[in-house]
């Protein structure tokens, strides 16, 4: 961070005349955040106008300020992007009443997080710049180019909405105000997420159309039943900072690659696949996981693909475990060397690619699929025949175990080494005895 | 030394090392992933990582943050991208070094959130408005993950334009054993930022057309402007012809001229092959086991691997076209790809395309079986 650098200023604007009609609310708001800015003494190196789309997003040309021009609607993420990089910032956002519409969700977050920037909404009831059409706080009845009938949408609170969501700072008036120089200066001082909704008249559009003026401004205001003044004020802590204290987790440090010993061998002349097909709860996947690091500490190459429903703890559960002796390019064969099938789930998943295996490939499976229907040789082992009643959850591991042993792909000492590692070292452990010991019945 | 790892963990660790210190992105799979892993990493190593509240606040938050000086990464997949088009113009036009990493899955729409493609190839060149170029990087294993993504990041800062690094649901979810030797680094240069005193009041600059200036960053010593409007020089919207015309030849010429600076193909000939295999992505990956099956057989081949999608590595695929009788180009779309290939060779060289849009990979034997 350089250190501050304070440049007091007389005016923060530049020697370009505004552009906007006569009359607009546009050029009394800008001359009130001037003299806001003036008050404050803001470092102009330190305080970023953003804006997006429309008259008002032409406003950050005037100041001599930084500056972001960005797309409709999306000034306040980009806003939230400047601040998160450097909370030191001074983010001041101008919006039209369109960018509450298409942007309302940046809103209500930016709101919900209490980012510290503030917005300022130059809120004239229509789009100026595109014709005059209505937006989201269109008065009911309001005639706009495409409410030829009259509006019969319901204007968005926006005071309301962004107060009720954790904003830190919001105020409702009219650029007629006398203390909106006042308000944006504690909205820029507030260290929160902070909003003015500033009721403006677009002289070109709506003005003409529903022959608006100041005094109807304030009528529309109570007709609504929309207060003024200063609506919330609510002491949060300020995002982008919370944020970096809040995101550290003590004692983790950056992840680098986690090294796998070898200290067994193995040798393949091609590359072997043991696909488990089982249920979700049955640790499928981690049970794939564990014969893959075992590879690797075989000295073999292993991927370790899976399948299973979007909903992750229920149906089906597939993990397909290729094996080889050098790198593996393609891991996405659908012929398994050994298929082991486990549930009614994982049966229902490979049924037809078991149908249509051939004599080279081996089913593994539990009696209750004895008889299906397939090419390959089909092996039973029973888990009910071993002692002890071996849980659902480790059941995939005690079938991995099995086929390894089975099929002599590496040595079981590698599984067993890499089944008591981790949390379930134990169980684990113990689940591969025990597959290893079924497969030797 | 082995480990067991993933494209995604692969990407996250690129990051870190080129540097990457504002993340942040919206769940998607294939691509969350990257999200999970960045929001770990990056407080770890002093960054930011947010989870927006939508993938357009997200891409939007990293071009403020790096208008900020951060360095700057999002991760989406085909959707995402779709709700990214307009803040990748504007990340052209406003000349952001930004990567963007798409995790490729089944389209169109929602499509397949759990399956192979690689269908976003067209998209992410032509993905916004106005047709104006950027860079695409496409690793074919995990090691490239890493390297592509380190690479990804110092392109974003050489060009000042946003980055893909375009990756699959495949090769980001699948674990498999890395060689730890593999993952080779790049240098990723610091970001070219204007000096104290320098005007910052003209963040941009056309001339030489092919020119890109260094970036002034907000907190600098001097106000700095920021737009994603057709401007002048000083950032200032602008309908003068000379200038808009001078700008937007600027936004092509500072890559189409620098193309040498870019491409990256892994050429393996044989000289006495008269067909060679092209693809890339994770279709590479089968084309490499396939080349091995058929010189283990006696059979002459070549291929090529595209690294550098975007913008087209000419040179190499004219080389490859000029010494080949026939090209035979693999991808998971309907020939996204096979029509540069095409468009190259002129009708001069048979070009056949070996494409699936069935969810599953293409195997060596639908290349060998091309080959035959
Ligand atoms: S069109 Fe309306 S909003 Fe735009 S400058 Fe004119 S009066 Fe102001």
């Amino acid at each position: 961070m350089n250190p501050t650098t304070v440049t007091t200023l007389g005016s923060y604007r530049n020697d370009s005349p505004y552009p906007f009609c006569p009359g607009c609310g546009h050029k009394s708001i800008l001359d009130h955040l001037n003299e806001a800015l003036v008050e404050l003494q803001a470092d102009p190196m330190k305080t970023v106008i953003v804006t997006d789309i429309g008259c008002a997003g032409l406003s950050d040309q005037y100041f001599a300020t930084s500056a972001f021009h960005g797309l409709h609607g999306r000034s306040v993420t980009y806003a939230t992007g400047i601040k998160l990089a450097q909370p030191d910032l001074t983010v001041i956002v101008v919006m039209g009443d369109g960018g509450t519409g298409i942007g309302g969700t940046h809103l209500l977050n930016a709101a919900r997080r209490n980012i510290g920037v503030t917005v300022l909404v130059f809120n004239n009831f229509n789009y100026g710049m595109t014709g005059g059409q209505h937006s989201a706080t269109t008065p009911e009845g309001a005639f706009t180019t495409t409410t030829p009938g009259g509006n019969p949408e319901r204007p968005l609170d926006i005071c309301g909405s962004v107060g009720v969501n954790g904003a830190g700072y919001v105020w409702r008036g009219t650029s007629f105000d006398a203390d909106l120089t006042q308000r944006i200066c504690e909205a820029v001082t507030s260290d929160s997420f902070a909003l003015l909704d500033i009721w403006e008249l677009c002289t070109a559009y709506f003005v003409k159309s529903n022959q608006f003026s100041r005094r109807a401004l304030e009528s529309t205001l109570e007709t609504l039943g929309f207060q003024t003044g200063v609506l919330y004020r609510e002491g949060r802590p300020e995002y982008s900072r919370a944020l970096r204290e809040s995101a550290r987790i003590p004692g983790t440090v950056p992840g680098g690659p986690v090294p796998v010993e070898q200290n067994w061998s193995a040798s393949l002349e091609r590359p072997f696949m043991i696909e488990l097909a089982g249920s979700a709860g049955g640790r499928v996947r981690s049970a794939a996981r564990i014969g893959a690091l075992a590879a690797i500490r075989s000295g073999l190459y292993a991927s370790q693909r899976d399948d299973y429903p979007v909903t992750v703890k229920t149906g089906h559960s597939l993990a397909k475990l290729l094996l080889s002796d050098r790198p593996i390019d393609y891991a996405g064969s659908d012929r398994p060397d050994m298929l082991v099938i486990l549930t009614a789930d994982g049966l229902g998943k490979v049924r037809s690619r078991a149908a249509g295996l051939s004599s080279d490939s081996i089913i593994l499976t539990v009696p209750e699929f004895a008889d299906i229907e397939s090419g390959a040789e089909v092996r039973v082992v029973d888990p009910a025949s071993l002692p002890d009643r071996v849980p659902k959850a480790d059941l995939g591991l005690l079938a991995l175990a099995a086929a390894v042993r089975h099929s002599g792909v590496f040595p079981v000492d590698a599984l067993r080494a890499a089944a008591a590692e981790g949390p379930f070292g134990e169980s684990n452990a113990a689940a591969v005895e025990a597959g290893i010991r079924l497969a030797g019945l | 030394m082995r480990e067991l790892t993933d494209g995604s963990t692969a990407i996250v660790r690129g990051a870190v090392d080129a540097g990457c210190d504002f993340f942040a992105g919206y769940p998607i799979t294939p691509a969350s992933q990257i999200l999970t892993g960045m929001s770990r990493e990056m407080p770890l190593v002093g960054g930011v990582a947010i989870q927006g509240e939508d993938e357009i606040s997200s891409i939007g938050m990293c071009i403020g943050a790096t208008m900020a000086g951060a360095r700057a990464m999002t991760a989406t997949s085909g959707p995402g991208i779709s709700l990214y088009s307009e803040n990748i113009g504007m990340a052209i036009i406003g000349e952001v070094p930004l990567v963007i990493i798409d995790v490729q899955r089944l389209g169109p729409s929602t499509g397949g959130a759990t399956t192979a493609a690689q269908g976003d190839v067209q998209f992410v060149r032509w993905g916004t408005g106005g047709g104006y170029p950027i860079i695409a990087l496409a690793p074919s294993s995990v090691p490239e993950c890493y390297t592509l993504t380190m690479k990804a990041f110092d392109l974003a800062e050489r060009f000042r334009c946003p980055v893909f690094v375009l990756t699959d649901k495949e090769l980001n979810l699948t674990a498999t054993t890395v060689d730890i030797d593999a993952y080779e680094k790049v240098p990723v240069r610091p970001r070219s930022r204007m000096a104290p005193g320098e005007s910052a009041g003209a963040p941009y600059s056309y001339q030489p057309p092919d020119a890109v200036g260094p970036i002034a960053t907000y907190g600098d010593d001097t106000p700095v402007r920021f737009t994603g409007s057709t401007h002048d020089e000083r950032a200032f919207i602008t309908k003068d012809p000379q200038t808009v015309g001078a700008l937007n030849e600027h936004l092509v010429a500072k890559i189409e001229n620098h193309q040498d600076e870019i491409d990256m193909v892994v050429a393996d000939i044989d000289p006495g092959a008269d067909t060679a295999l092209l693809s890339y992505g994770i279709t590479a990956g089968s084309m490499r086991e396939a080349v091995r099956v058929a010189r283990a057989g006696g059979r002459p081949v070549s291929a090529l691997t595209i690294q550098s999608l975007w913008p087209v590595p000419e040179p190499a695929i004219l080389g490859l076209l000029e010494s080949h009788e026939r090209v035979i180009v693999g991808e998971l779309n309907h020939g996204q790809y096979r029509r540069e290939i095409e468009r190259l060779a002129a009708r001069k060289t048979d070009v056949v395309g070996v494409h699936r849009t069935d969810g599953t990979l293409i195997t060596p034997q639908d290349f060998l079986e091309a080959l035959s």
